[in-house]
């Protein structure tokens, strides 16, 4: 049950900007829901429409990165609040690993929780990876946490991901859940010394 | 060398060590309300998952749910409401989790009918998807709030990754003189040491005025440690809470009631049990208390003068200012006198039958002012069913009150019933946060359950003892 995160190919989501809070991922109305399954589609929703209404289109709306599953992000990604509702909206739109230059703490561990790799590199690359992007749109790109790169265009460019959230990509334990299930037998052993166990009501 | 409660219990539930460092702790009783499981349901189905041990799973609605009878006719006029509701049915419905809901006449506020049922129980240790969940401390349980992915966690595992508190015994010396209530005893502890003071800490609350308080006095002093940072606080298992106990639903029946027994007095914290920190508070003369501002822990004595800005520096003041800035108050005045337009008699914090009982003293051959609105909800239909056999329902209502179904209601105001504008509501709840009732200026006086009766009598912040004979 313990699934490993390395690699993730697809095509890139070019989003240029600083300090994209959480608010503008996903907005506050769309939290009183019952699950996290319908957040994908509202991701963004209040840039997408405020962009709409000037003619324009996001990154998000825009049929050449419907595929795209690498988000690429410039400062202070992240930054808000610490509703896991934000990576969750991200990861149910199709987003599955992160490039940026820097993000919030929280947001970062929220996306750890989710198994979504956030990748760091300098503002120079961070440019460089948009704008290839935005030239090659439906063009497959990889990440790899096991070497911390990113291959583009037979090009492969360092990123940085500190060895505490990579050693838990890499042997699964980013999933508490996963961790924690695989001690069942354990669990079972406890239960059966708790003393109330055994007088407990039904 | 001595253990406290809150290191027995931690370490008898504890799984192993993970390499994270944090243990693998044992959730002997969880509880679920619609608002924070949802997802956590969701995601098990995703993930293909059970639940480990469904029966130790307790679900209840209670933060969404209107608490007029028109109102509570299905489906309800809010179509998320009733889809929350619908969900938290289903979900109970298909991973086989015990549902108290509305229709049996055993909903109620979560951290009210978990006690009720006889499921939160001394020596276990209990989380929910709520911040308030140390009120099941006061039966010398280690309860605490979760996360939704750590709802998750606890359906699929029964278990939670945890790192351990420090303790911190609060010691309540005295006696509380008439008029003063455990309400008070919150609130002056949260005043003495800070809305942040027990970041990190599991508080004990001891001596003679904890002894002294019934069972649902001492669930009011756990369920505020929160609002001091603490996420834990609970109280030492005595006879009254085996008392409290006997005969519910799910407590232990007679042929393993004293098996039962004797577990729970042997997690008490021992006669030389240490802490990290101790603390006393001198009750003999604590008056009731009401807040000020926009946290709990901005709340004073009736006779007391509000703070002046001056007297505080830096960032402190910053914090005062705002809290002026929004209510509106004159700095350095008093809060006695000033009208309020809503009176609340409810929640997890003061919902209980004694709680009502209280206030319906108060309220006996009064009436509430005409420039008031009062709304008294109890905090379960259980409790509303009993207080209606004592004849409650009609002293609030001979008096002007509303009588309510049972639900949060005001407190956080998820439901219909919320502040309009600017109005001032003294209100028996546990945050006076900014917009906290419904409006994004609404302001709220957190003070006792008497002390909200009797500012409804008269229609501003007023001193509950004169009503007592």
């Amino acid at each position: 049950m313990l699934t490993v995160i390395d690699t993730v190919k697809g095509s890139g989501i070019p989003l240029r900007g600083n300090d994209i809070d959480t608010d503008r991922i996903i907005p506050a109305r769309f939290l009183k829901c019952v699950t996290f399954d319908g957040l994908g589609q509202n991701a963004f929703a209040d840039d997408i429409a405020g962009l709409e209404a000037q003619g324009k289109v996001h990154p998000f709306r825009d049929p050449k990165y419907a595929k795209g599953t690498v988000l690429v992000s410039n400062r202070n990604f992240g930054c808000g609040s610490s509703r896991e509702h934000a990576p969750q909206a991200l990861k149910r739109w199709g987003v599955r690993a992160i490039i940026a230059e820097s993000y919030s703490e929280i947001f970062f561990g929220n996306c750890v929780a989710i198994g979504v790799p956030c990748f760091r590199v300098s503002h120079e690359v961070a440019d460089k990876i948009l704008s290839w992007i935005e030239e090659h749109p439906s063009e497959e790109i990889v990440t790899s946490t096991q070497d911390r790169t990113l291959t583009m265009g037979g090009e492969v460019i360092p990123l940085e991901l500190a060895d505490g959230p990579r050693g838990q990509f890499l042997d699964g334990s980013w999933h508490a859940r996963a961790v924690l299930m695989s001690h069942a037998d354990d669990v079972e052993k406890l239960a059966g010394k708790l003393p109330y166990m055994k007088f407990l009501a039904r | 060398m001595g253990k406290n409660l809150y290191q027995k219990v931690f370490e008898s539930h504890i799984v192993g060590k993970l390499p994270s460092g944090q243990y693998q702790l044992f959730i002997g009783t969880h509880l679920c309300h619609e608002v924070t499981s949802p997802q956590a349901f969701a995601m098990l189905r995703e993930e293909g998952l059970k639940v480990k041990y469904p029966e130790r799973t307790f679900a209840t609605v209670d933060h969404i749910i209107p608490t007029t009878t028109d109102a509570r006719v299905r489906p309800f006029k809010d179509p998320i409401s009733e889809e929350m509701l619908e969900h938290l049915e289903k979900n109970t419905r298909d991973f086989g989790v015990r549902f108290f809901g509305p229709d049996a006449g055993e909903q109620g506020v979560i951290h009210i009918v978990g006690p009720e049922e006889g499921v939160t129980q001394p020596g276990m240790t209990v989380a929910c998807g709520d911040s308030h969940t140390a009120t099941h401390g006061a039966f010398g349980a280690v309860a605490f709030g979760i996360g939704t992915s750590q709802v998750a966690d606890v359906l699929a595992t029964q278990t939670l990754a945890m790192s351990p508190l420090k303790t911190r015994r609060i010691n309540f010396t005295g006696k509380l003189q008439p008029g003063v209530t455990a309400k008070d005893v919150a609130l002056a502890y949260i005043a003495k040491l800070g809305v942040n003071g027990g970041v990190g800490y599991a508080y004990e609350f001891a001596g003679p005025v904890i002894e002294n308080l019934d069972m649902e006095g001492r669930m009011t002093v756990c369920n505020m440690a929160i609002e001091g940072g603490a996420r834990v606080g609970y109280c030492n298992p005595d006879e009254k809470t085996f008392a409290f106990l006997r005969g519910k639903p799910f407590a232990p029946k007679e042929d393993k009631w004293d098996e039962a027994v004797a577990y729970w007095k042997s997690v008490a914290s021992d006669p030389d049990a240490t802490f990290d920190d101790e603390v006393e508070i001198d009750c003999n003369k604590l008056e009731p208390m009401v807040t000020w501002g926009i946290t709990p822990a901005q709340a004073m004595q009736l006779n007391e003068n509000m703070p002046k800005i001056s007297e505080f520096t830096g960032s402190e003041q910053k914090v005062i200012r705002e809290a002026y800035e929004y209510m509106g108050w004159e700095e350095g005045g008093k809060m006695l006198g000033t009208p309020i337009d809503i009176a609340f008699v409810g929640s997890c914090t003061n919902g209980r039958l004694p709680d009502l009982i209280a206030a319906a003293e108060i309220m006996k051959g009064h009436h509430v002012s005409p420039t008031v609105k009062m709304w008294v909800v109890p905090g379960s239909q259980k409790i509303k069913k009993e207080a209606e056999d004592l004849g409650l329902d009609k002293i609030f209502t001979d008096a002007g009150a509303e009588w309510r179904d049972a639900g949060c209601s005001l407190c956080l105001a998820m439901n219909p019933d919320k502040l309009q504008g600017r109005q001032v509501s003294a209100s028996s709840s546990n945050r006076n946060f900014k917009g906290r009732q419904g409006s994004p200026t609404g302001r709220t006086i957190l003070m006792s359950p008497i002390m909200v009766a009797a500012a409804a009598i008269e229609g501003k912040v007023t001193d509950v003892r004169k009503y007592i004979k």
